[in-house]
Parts: C-alpha cells; sequence; structure tokens
C-alpha cells in the first residue's frame, strides 16, 4: 500500500490526548494512550472508550437484500430478526475464510454489513458480484461512518446517562437506532473485548462531539481511552479470533473451531451458497479427523509466545501459534495456536512453544482464557 | 520528557551513568520505554558475564513485541536489578532511576556515545 494511511474524525482529538499511533490496515489509529495494561484492566472492570472508525461498513437494500446474503455468507441472514446482530463469516468457494462480520438488519429490507478494515474492500467487491442477481443494492457505507466503542461493567450506566433508549431491553448482539448525547446513532449491544458494552456507529461529524459527551459522563466511572493495543489483549482473553491470525484464506470455519456459523439448513435459494460443498466437506474432515485444533495455552514462564512461533512436543513440531500477548488478567503470557489434534487436548502434558530457540513449558486449555461472570 | 544531563546515551537508545572505580550503571531510555510500551519481561545479563559494546546482552519483552538489549560499553557484569526482573513494570514508571538494568566494569567504550542534549537531537529526528 503506498497511500498515505487514512484517518479517523477522531485523528485530531486522539494527538490531543497524546495517542501513540500505529498504522493498522491501511489506517493511522490509536495503539494506546498511555499504559495499555492500565486500559486492559479499565475494560475488565470499569469502562473503556474506543475509535473503531477503521471498521467496513457495507449496507444491502431491497427485496431480496436477505436472500442475497443467505447466498453470499455462511449464515442464515433471511431469518436474523430486525433489530437483532449475527456474528457469521464470508468464504471463498473452496471455504476459505475471506473475513469475519457481524450483520445488523436494520430494517425489513436493509441490512449492515460490518467488516474487518484489512478485508473491508474484498468483502465490498464480493458481496457485490454474489448479490448480482438478486433485487438489492450493495452500498459502501465506508465514508458514512464513524465508529465508537463503549467497552466494559460500567458501559451501560454511563451510556444511559446521554441516551433514553431502552437499553435494559436490548441484549447482547442487537442493535436499535438512537440518540446519543444529541447524536442520531445506530446503538449496538455487541464488541470485542469479553465485557458487556456498546458499539456506537455515526456521521463522521458527529463523532467528536459524541466522544466528548461519553469521556464526560463516563470519567468519574473510570472510563479511560483505549487503544488497539488492549482490544487486541482483550479479545485474546475473551477467546476471539482475529483475521489474520486464527482466521485466514487457508482455513475454513470448521478448522477455526467455528463451524456452529455455517447454516446448511437454509431456507432461501434452494439451500445453495457460496463454498457450500467444500465446507459440507470441511464440516465432515473436523467431524472425524481433523487435522489441527485451535487451543489455548498459557505459559508456565513470563517468556511471551508470538504469531509464527512454533509450538512442539517430543521434539517434533506439533503446530503454531497464532496470536500471543502477555495477558493481564492471568498475569502470564497466553496464546492461541492450532495443535495436531494428538496433543490439543486440554491438560496435555509436554507441550512448549519454540521461544528464539527455547522450549518453553506450556499448559494446553480450552478456550476462552476469560469469561466475564453475568 | 528531559533525559539527564549527567548521562552519556546510545544510538540503541541505553543510557550509561557517570562510572564510579570504573563501574557505570546502564538502563534503557525513557524514549525507548515509551516506545516498547509496557515492558512485562526482562532478561538481564548475569553476574559475572561479559558483554560487549553493540551487541545484545538481553531482552525486554512488551505488550506487542520482543526488544534486544544492547550493551552500550564493553566489560563485565557486576550486578542485574533483581527489582526489575521482579517487577519489569519499573522501566516504564522510573526508567532513569529504580528501572536501571545493571552495572558494568567498563574495559572499553565508544566513541559514539551522546550528550543528553545529543540524544534528545537524535530523538527528535
Amino acid at each position: 500500500m503506498t497511500d498515505a494511511p487514512r484517518r479517523t474524525a477522531l485523528d485530531a482529538l486522539h494527538r490531543t490526548l497524546g495517542a501513540t499511533m500505529t498504522d493498522f490496515a491501511g489506517w493511522d489509529m490509536p495503539l494506546r494512550y498511555g499504559s495499555e495494561r492500565d486500559e486492559h484492566v479499565a475494560v475488565r472492570t470499569r469502562a473503556g472508550l474506543f475509535d473503531l472508525s477503521h471498521m467496513g461498513e457495507i449496507t444491502l437494500t431491497g427485496p431480496q437484500a436477505g436472500q442475497a446474503l443467505d447466498f453470499a455468507l455462511v449464515g442464515n441472514l433471511s431469518a436474523l430478526a430486525v433489530g437483532r446482530a449475527r456474528y457469521t463469516m464470508i468464504c471463498e468457494a473452496g471455504g476459505g475464510i475471506l473475513d469475519d462480520l457481524i450483520v445488523y438488519r436494520l430494517a425489513e429490507q436493509e441490512y449492515m454489513v460490518v467488516a474487518n478494515a484489512s478485508n473491508a474492500q474484498v468483502v465490498l467487491d464480493a458481496l457485490t458480484e454474489r448479490a448480482a442477481g438478486f433485487e438489492t443494492e450493495v452500498r459502501d457505507d465506508r465514508e458514512n461512518y464513524a465508529l465508537l466503542a463503549v467497552q466494559g461493567p460500567e458501559a451501560p450506566g454511563i451510556l444511559k446517562s446521554l441516551t433514553d433508549a431502552d437499553l435494559d431491553g436490548l441484549k447482547y448482539y442487537a442493535g436499535l437506532p438512537g440518540t446519543v448525547a444529541g447524536v442520531p446513532a445506530l446503538i449496538a449491544r455487541t464488541g470485542y473485548t469479553g465485557e458487556d458494552g456498546f458499539e456506537l456507529f455515526v456521521a463522521p461529524g458527529d463523532a467528536e462531539r459524541l466522544w466528548r459527551a461519553l469521556t464526560d459522563a463516563g470519567t468519574g466511572a473510570g472510563l479511560v481511552p483505549c487503544g488497539l493495543s488492549c482490544r487486541d489483549t482483550l479479545r485474546l482473553e475473551a477467546g476471539m479470533p482475529l483475521y489474520g491470525h486464527e482466521l485466514t484464506t487457508a482455513t475454513t470455519p470448521f478448522d477455526a473451531g467455528l463451524g456452529r456459523v455455517v447454516k446448511f439448513d437454509k431456507t432461501t435459494n434452494d439451500g445453495d451458497f457460496v463454498g457450500r460443498e467444500a465446507l459440507a466437506a470441511a464440516a465432515e474432515r473436523a467431524a472425524t479427523a481433523p487435522p489441527r485444533k485451535l487451543v489455548g495455552l498459557i505459559a508456565e514462564g513470563r517468556r511471551v509466545p508470538r504469531a509464527g512461533f512454533s509450538v512442539v512436543a517430543d521434539g517434533a513440531v506439533v503446530g503454531e501459534v497464532t496470536s500471543g500477548a502477555p495477558s493481564p488478567t492471568l498475569g502470564k503470557p497466553i496464546a492461541i495456536a492450532y495443535v495436531d489434534a494428538a496433543h490439543a487436548a486440554p491438560g496435555t502434558k509436554g507441550v512448549s512453544v519454540d521461544i528464539r530457540g527455547s522450549h518453553e513449558p506450556y499448559e494446553v486449555v480450552a478456550l476462552p482464557f476469560y469469561k466475564r461472570e453475568r | 520528557m528531559s533525559n539527564p544531563q549527567q548521562l552519556r546515551y546510545s544510538k540503541e537508545h541505553e543510557w550509561l551513568s557517570a562510572a564510579e572505580d570504573g563501574v557505570a550503571t546502564v538502563g534503557i531510555t525513557e524514549f525507548a520505554a515509551s516506545s516498547l510500551g509496557d515492558v512485562v519481561f526482562a532478561q538481564l545479563p548475569a553476574v559475572g558475564d561479559t558483554v560487549t559494546a553493540g551487541e545484545s546482552c538481553g531482552e525486554l519483552e512488551s505488550t506487542k513485541s520482543v526488544s534486544d538489549l544492547f550493551a552500550p560499553v564493553t566489560g563485565e557484569v557486576t550486578e542485574a536489578n533483581q527489582d526489575v526482573v521482579d517487577d519489569p513494570s519499573l522501566v516504564n514508571s522510573a526508567p532513569f532511576e529504580g528501572g536501571w538494568l545493571f552495572k558494568v566494569k567498563i574495559t572499553d567504550e565508544p566513541d559514539e556515545l551522546m550528550s543528553a542534549d545529543e540524544y534528545t537531537a537524535f530523538t527528535a529526528g
């Protein structure tokens, strides 16, 4: 990519706050404002405020929007109720994952697809192509939204002080249009942190006003601005996959342990969708003879595993780390890794990670590492 | 951030105190600590190790990455800061003080160590 990084509507504000910025998927984004561990702990115990405006919004409208998404994605989106959201994926015909997505049904004939920044163009192109035969319009809405997230146990209280919307009635993975601090917003109860929280889709021109209102309303409750660094450790502890790490075009949803997102019992398009045949074979393989499984690893020592490091047992490579970081909640390094099925059961002994030539012992555990109390 | 005047600095962002009886204290600068983010693990050279100017003598792990620790001078390690091993966040909270890393009896030092003003200009550029 030769273009200069894109800047969100909150760019000037981040710089005023002293953020360390980083290039992420072609965007100049806040990595952290101060200590990323303090930001992580704030989200686990109080609240954090994120700028996620790099995420890619794509809108589908028209009488066959749902049917088109049933064909284009692995999920059953025509069955999604208005006001609800679904975690789903878009796959290649060969079953490889192009991206993981959240789809919101905003109205009977309107859906918003939220793609990862790094894949937004790929997803837009694929949706446009796959929807061509349907009565629907695919619209690139990336420039039309800024996205702010308020995450953490204090998030509902903070947001309640700024909106009349029925937050108590807003379930996890639901979204409704409303007004927050005088700003029109799509209020969604979603996130990528393992905590309760909200994502607020607003016009870019309203983003700064909303950020300031949330800061004013939340500071007393311990809300702090949070960067992408803690977002990564939060999602890692929560066992949530990240595209480019756990999910790639070389993996199917079944390889990643997320086969539940693939719906073979769709009622539209005679049950057909892109990738169906390959995914059925992948489902069979995962059920009978899985080559590798996605597992959690917890360090016994203090050296940190990173993506790409080898998992070893009995002197042989048995897997590869896809994400790793020091876990602020566990106080130990943790990792997500693809590991040969023979070594993937929780409690398997003798598994190590090759950290720059030294085999550091690791405990195999089931994901997630962290689950909030409800 | 200001770099203490009485220290000298390497291009790898280590600082070196004035030697007393030939022994100087080594740490990383506030600029380096800030760039790394939260340090979570420090592997320091052991007492008795010989370190060589410009060569790796340990490592610092932060949330996002691992970085080599370079020796600013050549000599023998006389002390490693156990407080930092036990609590690596000292490197972030007090890089020029309690977050020092090791002490070294200098046998040779390179010519290119910078003054505080030179280092400040170096990191601004």
